[in-house]
């Protein structure tokens, strides 16, 4: 089953015809993904890697029927480009912008629940459920078939877990990319909530970082609702309050969001906390048995 | 971007959010002149909290008094900030403090009202349970009903709810318009004749949205290093160690710095290069790095996006043109791996694998230099 994505989900590219859309058009129609159409306005009626192009996601939705839509836009345009998708029935929006401003994020939040579709991102690498499909901008090559699921806020650190993983020869069921923006759409719990009813997930591996509350309400939600086995590694044990570390999330602000308070409550509720990115491999080893 | 107070209060009258009368001063001479009729308030314009307690707020009953406070407060910089302005306000005869904040709650994804009948002091040391968390939803924004909760929450005198509801849709309007991560009012004063100030404007505008605000001045309180990241669209933070540090991707970075300090090692700087970074940025990285003098620096590369043969290229660029100034520990896998490692080999330059046995290495290194 894995978990957001399948073999089957259809795939819009908005931006396809841009540097960043055209190489992950490839690279996912590569990994299997079934990307159905794409669109850049003033484009249409153009193909990209066999992708027919059309101007409106409107035209696009009428003609292939897609179920979700990644987003290679430009940061200003992104808001624009999320309300068009989700107005022309999208029901899973992928966000790979970075900044987005703030404000334009929570109407895209605000009218995504009004239409009951889910939202990663922004700031996202994206949703790979392993060996069949991805929708995103992460390496194939560290991706293979496994028991384990994993949620992470960042992208190249997910990429540097899921690396030692796979060299410990662990793989992984669906990884998700949540977003490094303060203001993100699925969130921790959402995740965890379909990895504990995910029959090929075995153990979940989250991936936090310092900054924000959703650790901890992760947390809260793992001890009451989650039965499966969960590793944690947070980023940010040595970095000084008030600094902001490149994601809009991570800065410590008013005493919250600290990395003590985070593993101190991933802890209270049975989680295993690793220390350094490379320990995970070893503490899920212990879980899965 | 944090507005200085008196930028925030310039907004708040343009919206129609009573503040206090007064006026900016830029020398302890133009201070004297300004006309202010005492009493009054000297604020240093500084963007730093507990400035009341630093010392940078002070009052004047006296045209000679106001003389001496401006002087004080031009002469000696406040919680380490220089002050090159002051905002000379009426001192206002006060009944009641409040507070009253809108922000952004990143777990509802919306925006949110603070309200409380405890202003004046640091909301930190408010209890929970004296302070109004009221959500938003974008879609419908801030009516009448919602100024109207608030208000009773407050326990406002029913004549003050009209004034005190329009006071409030007019902060929200701004927080939507100016793209405001916060706007806080603190204290948000009762006067003893019965009106509504805003003694205090805490104004902090999205970076990500300043492209549509070419009518709000920048304020820029940043290093020359950080400039020139941010020219180079590099996230670049100083930092007191002495190991300098490159990698890819805000988490990574952060994951970096912390396994320096888990095998007892400190980190000059946080930088990320982002993903997809070409050659030139990288180089203006490595300069930026260097510039703060570290011990050694640790480049710590996984290859998505970013290409390990372009960082390679880069520092080898460097290295070409003025050297390398400290022993460089690099770490690199992912795309383009093979090219990378074979380009740093064709100039004396050896990658680990393993980020964590690069992390020791670099560590002894910087140890063995201190």
């Amino acid at each position: 089953m894995a978990i957001i994505i399948d073999n089957d989900t259809t795939v819009l590219v908005q931006g396809i015809t841009g540097y960043q859309g055209r190489f992950h058009t490839e690279q996912m129609l590569k990994y299997g993904t079934r990307v159905v159409a794409g669109t850049s306005p003033g484009k249409g009626g153009q193909e990209v890697a066999g992708v027919p192009v059309y101007d409106t996601v409107r035209e696009a939705a009428q003609r292939h029927r897609p179920v979700a839509s990644i987003l290679f836009v430009p940061a200003q345009l992104g808001k624009e480009a999320a309300l068009e998708a989700l107005e022309a029935g999208i029901k899973l929006l992928v966000i790979i912008s970075e900044h987005i401003p703030l404000h334009d994020s929570l109407e895209i939040m605000s009218f995504a629940r009004a239409r009951g579709a889910m939202v990663l991102g922004p700031n996202t690498f994206g949703v790979i459920s392993s060996g069949r499909s991805k929708i995103g901008i992460m390496p194939n090559q560290f991706f293979q078939p496994g028991p384990v699921g994993v949620v992470s806020r960042s992208g190249t650190l997910g990429y540097e877990i899921v690396g030692a993983m796979r060299a410990a020869g662990l793989g992984t069921s669906t990884v998700v990319g949540m977003g490094g923006d303060r203001v993100v759409g699925l969130n921790f719990m959402d995740i965890l909530r379909e990895f504990e009813q995910d029959p090929e997930t075995e153990a979940i591996v989250l991936i936090g970082e310092i900054g924000g509350t959703a650790e901890e309400e992760a947390a809260a939600f793992i001890k009451e609702k989650v039965s499966k086995p969960v590793v944690a590694y947070i980023a940010g044990a040595s970095a000084p309050p008030g600094k902001r570390m490149g994601h809009a999330g991570a800065i410590i602000e008013r005493g919250r969001g600290t990395y003590a308070a985070k593993v101190a409550a991933l802890r209270a509720a049975g989680v295993k906390v690793a220390e350094l990115p490379q320990e995970v491999p070893s503490l899920l080893k212990k879980v899965l048995r | 971007m944090r507005l200085y107070e008196y930028m925030g209060k310039d907004l708040f009258r343009t919206y129609g959010i009573p503040v206090p009368q007064g006026v900016v001063a830029t020398s302890p001479a133009a201070a004297e002149l300004a006309g202010m009729k005492p009493p009054v308030v000297l604020k240093a314009q500084i963007l730093s909290g507990k400035r009341g307690k630093g010392g940078g707020i002070l009052f004047a009953a006296t045209p000679q008094e106001i003389k001496v406070a401006a002087e004080r407060l031009f002469t000696a910089p406040i919680n380490g900030y220089s002050v090159n302005r002051v905002l000379i306000e009426e001192r206002l005869d006060i009944a009641r403090e409040l507070y009253l904040a809108i922000t952004v709650n990143r777990s509802l994804q919306a925006p949110v009202i603070l309200a409380s009948a405890q202003g004046g002091m640091d909301i930190e040391e408010v209890p929970a349970e004296a302070i109004l968390t009221r959500p938003l939803e974008v879609a419908i924004g801030l009516p009448s009903y919602v100024a109207r909760e608030v208000a009773s929450f407050l326990a406002l005198p029913s004549d003050l709810r009209p004034e005190f509801a329009a006071l409030l849709q007019n902060l929200y309007r701004l927080f939507r318009e100016k793209d405001a991560e916060l706007v806080e009012i603190n204290p948000l004063v009762i006067t003893a004749a019965g009106q509504l100030v805003a003694a205090d404007a805490k104004v902090i505008i999205d970076d990500d949205a300043l492209f549509r605000h070419p009518e709000l001045v920048r304020v820029e309180e940043v290093s020359e290093a950080e400039a020139k990241a941010r020219q180079y669209d590099l996230a670049y933070v100083e930092l007191d160690g002495n190991i300098g540090v490159l990698a890819n991707g805000a988490g990574i970075t952060m994951a970096t710095l912390d396994t320096l300090q888990y095998y007892g090692g400190r980190a000059r700087n946080f930088l990320d290069i982002g993903g997809g970074a070409s050659v030139e940025k990288v180089a203006a990285a490595l300069e930026i790095i260097f510039a703060s003098r570290p011990k050694a620096l640790f480049i710590n590369i996984f290859g998505g996006i970013t290409r390990c043969d372009d960082v390679a290229t880069a520092l080898v660029e460097v290295k070409k043109r003025h050297g390398l100034p400290v022993p460089v520990v690099i770490r690199m896998v992912g795309t383009n791996e093979e090219e990378g490692v074979r380009i740093l080999r064709a100039n004396g330059l050896e990658a680990y694998t393993r980020m964590e046995e690069a992390a020791q290495k670099v560590v002894e290194i910087a140890e063995s230099a201190a």
